[in-house]
């Protein structure tokens, strides 16, 4: 039973989430203040790039400051350039760290860090068949996002702009779309750079929002988080409440239909 | 495109010229652009410049933190021989200094690596001088295989090596390559290397595409700055990272600012120390590390040991974000032999421990693992 302020739990992978912000690790300050913020996000998924930490210390100084219970780890594969090595990366991080849930990404261009679709679709085949609980970052592809829910992705990740660049969402025209058509849950990913955005993006009927630079290197983390969270039940809230749209319904006269009255 | 058309593009005279013409309207238009040029940069690098240096701080610290956040790496560089055939002029390794020479033995270079290991070091950088007969490919190939289990990310600042043999470095675990043209001026060059396989500078020239052609993941670029008119060397270094930006878009590049040093010579059994006219003020070092980060949001730059305490303190936030800390710049330097005679004179003596103390009071996060071997199936 839900009060009128929860949102829906979220689920994915038979796994439920009743916070909808998923965060990054990245660029925080230092461990300590990155526990910090996330902890008032409210976040219940944390996504953590393979490339910082030992994955076999359990003494891993970003690894030691996400034991908390309520942070899942979604290890993610940022680096890998094709699938061979995405596979490769994804089979260490789950004997590592003990789960099967994988954030896809593989980005060949380090300078603007833009998914390559033909090898993330043919990572994606591949880590599902292994038993891989995959969610790719991609493109605001809509027909690649159906070809990653038929080869059985459990989300997918569609970016609002190039990761870190805090611009919002630059392509809304193509994330209404994917939501509009997708089977599986679609958490927009990169480039949210202020709450707003967020807001934005789960009003529109996105089931999640994953967020990193913006609340990372924001001068107070714990407050950006604590507004990411907010922004993001409000939006998700306006959403479940059947948000007022603009009407595009005329109301003064109807000169091309009225002669149907006339009949 | 080979390398030569892009340089072929600009003329070092022209150039020059347009850097020390630039207006002050150029500066400001430069500043106010949202995505920049190499035109831009020239203005950014030029005298006209030195009086924007503060908004030019501010807006280069934002967009590295943008995209690199509140975090600094850190990286030792390993001296595994100062053997060379070379005569460069500014480098205590030339092969006219009378020094005596040592390479690492398979059991030094691992009793060196635990020492660096121990000062919390992930990521490493091989250096060596150019003697193919002593540290040619096989040398360093066996060099990368003893270390490749102890360190996530390998780097290599060696003699410029040809494509297959990349190839042969990379599949064994090396990761990111330096290779500095030194000077971009041709006739310079040639007066500060006269001897020695370095002396052809168009076989240096092309390293970064050979390097590219084999799939390198990163590379390193910069010119030794006080050879010459650091503001040209500088253009033609950026213009340099632009072309390769767009041939090989899947590596990734850094940026370094090796300012020259005094070094030591060995004449006749005494030591002489040279010293080389300071061309570079720090100012002007400040100036163009923010000029590279108005250019480019997603280079590396990196500062060496070469700096005082007091600039890398302040510069740490401007844009910079690797450091080396501790280093040692002699081989055997960390435990084997540390008296031995080191290719340059650091400036920077303090601790990584005191280092990290440095990057953490000013709200900083030391990053010592950027790198993971399985991301290449390594």
């Amino acid at each position: 039973m839900f009060t009128k302020q929860t949102t829906n739990p979220l689920v994915i992978a038979s796994k439920s989430f009743s916070s909808r912000l998923f965060t990054g690790t990245g660029k925080f300050g230092s461990a300590q203040l990155m526990a910090d913020a996330l902890l008032a996000s409210g976040t219940e998924l944390v996504t953590v790039a393979l490339k910082r930490i030992d994955a076999f210390n359990r003494q891993d100084d970003l690894l030691a400051h996400l034991a908390h219970p309520r942070f899942n780890l979604l290890p993610n594969t940022s680096g890998v350039r094709t699938a061979k090595e995405a596979v490769f990366a994804a089979q260490m991080a789950r004997e590592a760290l003990e789960t099967n849930w994988l954030k896809l990404e593989i980005h060949p261009d380090p300078k603007y860090l833009l998914p390559d679709p033909i090898e993330t679709l043919k990572a994606a085949e591949e880590l599902v068949k292994l038993g891989f609980v995959v969610l790719p970052y991609i493109h605001a592809d809509p027909v690649l996002c159906k070809r990653l829910e038929e080869v059985g992705v459990a989300a997918v990740m569609p970016l609002g702009a190039p990761i870190g660049t805090n611009k919002g969402l630059k392509t809304v025209d193509f994330l209404e779309i994917i939501i509009e058509q997708s089977r599986v849950p679609v958490v927009v990913d990169a480039g949210l750079g202020a709450p707003s955005h967020a807001a934005a993006a789960m009003e529109m009927g996105a089931d999640a929002v994953l967020v990193n630079t913006a609340i990372a290197v924001s001068d107070d983390p714990v407050r950006m988080a604590t507004a990411f969270k907010l922004a993001v039940d409000a939006g998700r809230l306006a959403y479940e409440a059947r948000l007022a749209r603009p009407s595009v319904v005329a109301h003064a006269s109807s000169p091309f239909t009225a002669f149907l009255d006339e009949l | 495109m080979s390398t030569h058309t892009w340089f072929d593009t600009y003329d070092w005279d022209t150039v020059q010229r347009a850097i020390y013409t630039t207006t002050a309207r150029q500066v400001e238009r430069a500043l106010s652009n949202s995505r920049r040029t190499l035109d831009d940069f020239q203005a950014l690098i030029s005298p006209a410049a030195q009086a924007y240096l503060e908004p030019m701080a501010q807006l280069s610290h934002q967009l590295t933190q943008k995209r690199f956040g509140k975090t600094i790496q850190l990286y030792a560089p390993l001296y595994l021989s100062n053997e060379c055939q070379n005569i460069c002029t500014y480098c205590a390794f030339s092969l006219d200094n009378r020094i005596s020479r040592r390479t690492l033995t398979d059991e030094e270079i691992l009793r060196e690596a635990t020492a660096v290991k121990e000062l919390g070091y992930d990521h490493i950088l091989l250096v060596t001088g150019e003697a193919n007969q002593t540290v040619g490919v096989p040398y360093l190939k066996n060099a990368i295989r003893l270390l490749q289990p102890h360190f996530a990310h390998i780097s290599m600042e060696v003699q410029p090596l040809d494509q297959p043999e990349y190839e042969e470095l990379i599949a064994e675990g090396l990761n990111t390559v330096l290779v500095y043209q030194e000077t971009y001026h041709r006739e310079t060059y040639r007066n500060h290397h006269p001897k020695g396989k370095k002396s052809n500078f168009l076989y240096r020239l092309d390293t970064p595409d050979r390097l590219g052609k084999a799939g390198i993941h990163k590379m390193g670029l910069g010119a030794l700055l006080g050879l010459e008119d650091w503001r040209t060397d500088s253009f033609f270094t950026a213009a340099h990272l632009h072309y390769l930006e767009r041939m090989y878009w899947e590596t990734r590049y850094s940026i370094s600012f090796p300012r020259l040093r005094p070094i030591d010579l060995l004449q006749n059994d005494t030591i002489t120390s040279k010293s080389f006219e300071r061309c570079m003020t720090d100012r002007d070092l400040v100036q163009l590390i923010c000029a590279y980060r108005l250019l480019n949001e997603e280079v590396e730059l990196s500062l060496s040991t070469r700096e005082t305490p007091r600039f890398r303190d302040h510069v740490l936030k401007l844009g910079i974000t690797s450091l080396s800390a501790g280093s040692k710049t002699n081989p055997g330097g960390y435990t084997v032999e540390p008296q031995s005679l080191e290719q340059f004179a650091i400036s920077d003596e303090r601790s990584p421990a005191q280092m990290v103390d440095v990057i953490r009071r000013q709200g900083y996060e030391p990053v010592w693992k950027d790198w993971d071997k399985t991301l290449t199936g390594v």
